[in-house]
């Protein structure tokens, strides 16, 4: 009798406590699901998979950038090479593939995810070894990676395996509601992520990013952390390079150029804390569709693109203000 | 016994970079320069170390100077503006798109459309405590896309002669005009910086800013002025930058952006602010700008100088860090 009681409270206090942890992410996806709503109204053609598809298609880069950039930034650290990182990925793989089957497209796409996250475990290493502060070197890495792209391809060029383009633009599975992009995304996402997420190292980056001399002091191998951090980084913005090459069929040294800011929007929006060690990365992916979806919106309406920028522009400025505010009552109220 | 030797010798060489970074910079740029001449000399151009090459290393650098300068005073609140860049081209397109009213009417047009751009970056990060990083790279995306859109308009674009003759004319065979626009500016941010109360304030903001809203500073006025003031100087850099070049497009400044920050990094100035100084700043911007002639005469592509600035800051931050560490 009393055991079940006991069993009901902590049951409701387990479902207050999702609210009260996960209210953000829940809010952000009923944000998505009333923007999807409001398109659908809006649009003079009878909507259906093919705009589904053609939204997974514009979200999938700046989704593995939110992911890159919101590992980074729940690791208490913030990385301005995102962008680099997605171009070099692009360009390389557009030059590369251009004649590859699509087997071995497949591999080179892996070789060049494990490549970005050498890379990146590298500038995780410089921060860590030379104790400069994180937007100093990646901004300085955004700049060198920068310019290896431009070292590769110096004008848009290149091209990919017709097979591999259609995973990301017309591959569907099961219905045709569902394009293959998604299980992409959510494929990697479980792959990189929810392995690591609630072991040791997955955790340790939280500690690191939630306050990083106690974490030190419980034990945690906070250089490791970091530098994992941004190894993943590397990785998700790797992904990112490859889902706008098998979405463009075509590298692009400049391709990755807005997706920096667009990567921290993305993040905050999705309920990662600027200061680390708060958020997740399935927030910043509902985000990440939330922006691309109402930049689509903006253009539905006749609105001019570069206008639809300076707006998205705004939006994003006010997101991070808004999340400002946000952490400073939080502070005064504990 | 025998590592004390070594011990004592370390810190007298780290000594005299900690105290006199100056020295060893101007060592760096003449260290440079004469490379430079050796390189010249090797590829059969003749000689570089000449009154002439001298005076138009400085006609360039007043460009980069005077984005540095706003860059330097940013960073000593412990903050980076990303949009000194797009700020500077708003300036240059604004001085060409308004150049047929008149030279002085263009730069004031200029001039306050910096300010404006500094200010809100200015209200983001001292009112509503953006983030520095975000607000101005977000500003900077604004700031883009309103320009690209006024650019697709139809006017006559001008660049007046005055505003040409400032930012490419030399007085006296061999000074730059620039230089009467970026000696009295520099002189008033070192004086002011030295010897004025909000010149006090910004580093002591920079240095610890919760001890210095403590003890009486109003932050986010000394904030707000930091900013303002660097989209002012910004703009002012866009203007000879369209005098030099005689034509605005849009990507006009953006290959200013990093070398801002590195002038500032090159120059001392810590990232996390309340140390350093503009006169660091200015031997950073002239280096940077000997380096990139000797980029040029070693037909360097601009993906190379991108690669080499990058490397140049991350090895002369950890430079620093390394020595502030020590202390």
């Amino acid at each position: 009798m009393t055991s079940t009681t006991a069993v009901a409270v902590e049951r409701r206090g387990g479902l207050a406590r999702f609210v009260r942890r996960h209210g953000w992410t829940v809010g952000i996806y009923v944000l998505l699901f009333a923007l999807t709503l409001f398109w659908r109204s809006q649009t003079t053609v009878k909507w259906g998979p093919f705009d589904v598809q053609s939204l997974v298609i514009d979200a999938l880069p700046l989704c593995f950038a939110a992911c890159a950039q919101s590992i980074v930034i729940i690791s208490g650290g913030i990385d301005l090479s995102v962008g680099s990182m997605m171009s070099l990925a692009n360009v390389v793989s557009a030059k590369y593939m251009l004649h590859m089957s699509f087997d071995e497209a497949i591999l080179f796409s892996l070789a060049v995810v494990a490549g970005a996250a050498f890379v990146g475990a590298i500038t995780g290493l410089t921060i860590v070894v030379t104790r400069v502060a994180d937007i100093i070197v990646t901004l300085a890495m955004l700049f060198v990676l920068g310019g290896l792209a431009l070292a590769v391809l110096q004008v848009p060029g290149g091209g990919a395996p017709v097979r591999f383009q259609g995973l990301v633009s017309v591959d569907t599975v099961l219905t045709q509601w569902f394009p293959a992009a998604l299980l992409i995304l959510f494929g990697s996402f479980a792959v990189l992520w929810l392995t690591v997420r609630r072991t040791r190292p997955g955790l340790a980056l939280y500690a690191a990013g939630s306050n990083r001399s106690a974490a030190y002091l419980a034990g945690v191998n906070v250089k490791r952390s970091r530098v994992l951090a941004y190894a993943y980084s590397g990785a998700f913005a790797a992904l990112g390079g490859l889902a706008f090459t098998a979405a463009s069929g075509l590298g692009d040294p400049n391709a990755g150029g807005i997706y920096t800011l667009n990567s921290v929007a993305a993040a905050v929006l999705g309920g990662v804390s600027l200061l680390g060690g708060v958020g997740g990365l399935i927030g910043p992916i509902a985000a990440a569709f939330v922006l691309t979806l109402v930049k689509t919106l903006m253009i539905l309406r006749g609105v001019d693109q570069n206008y639809a920028q300076v707006i998205q522009g705004a939006l994003i400025v006010l997101v991070v203000m808004v999340g400002g505010l946000a952490i400073r009552q939080k502070g005064k109220g504990s | 016994m025998s590592a004390a030797p070594q011990t004592r010798e370390r810190p007298s060489l780290r000594r005299l970079a900690g105290d006199s970074p100056a020295a060893v910079l101007t060592l760096v740029f003449i260290g440079i320069f004469i490379g430079t001449d050796i390189v010249n000399r090797a590829q059969g151009g003749g000689a570089f170390l000449t009154l002439k090459q001298i005076s138009t290393t400085f006609l360039f650098a007043a460009v980069l100077g005077l984005m540095a300068a706003g860059q330097t005073l940013v960073m000593l609140t412990g903050g980076v503006d990303l949009s000194v860049a797009t700020t500077a081209t708003a300036g240059a397109f604004a001085v060409s798109r308004f150049g047929t009213e008149g030279s002085a009417k263009a730069i004031l047009i200029a001039l306050v459309i910096g300010l404006a751009i500094g200010l809100v970056n200015g209200i983001g990060v001292a009112l509503f405590r953006v983030n520095a990083l975000i607000m101005t790279l977000g500003i900077s995306t604004i700031t883009l896309g309103l320009l690209t859109v006024q650019a697709q308009k139809q006017f006559t674009s001008l660049v007046p002669n005055f505003v040409v003759t400032l930012g490419s004319g030399r007085v006296l065979t061999y000074i730059p005009y620039d230089l009467f626009v970026w000696v009295p500016i520099a002189a008033l941010i070192i004086l002011g910086l030295r010897y004025s109360g909000i010149g006090r304030m910004i580093y002591a903001v920079g240095d610890n800013p919760v001890a210095s809203r403590l003890a009486g500073v109003r932050t986010w006025q000394v904030l707000l002025f930091v900013y303002a003031i660097c989209g002012l100087l910004s703009a002012a850099a866009g203007i000879l930058l369209v005098g030099f070049n005689n034509a605005a497009d849009l990507g006009i400044a953006a290959p200013f952006l990093l070398p801002s920050v590195a002038a500032v990094v090159i120059g001392g100035t810590s990232i996390f602010g309340g140390l350093g100084g503009y006169a660091g700043t200015i031997l950073g911007a002239l280096i940077l700008t000997v380096l990139d002639s000797l980029l040029t005469i070693l037909n360097a592509s601009q993906a190379v100088r991108q690669i080499i600035y990058g490397l140049i800051v991350l090895a002369l931050a950890a430079i620093y860090a390394r020595a502030t560490a020590a202390e």
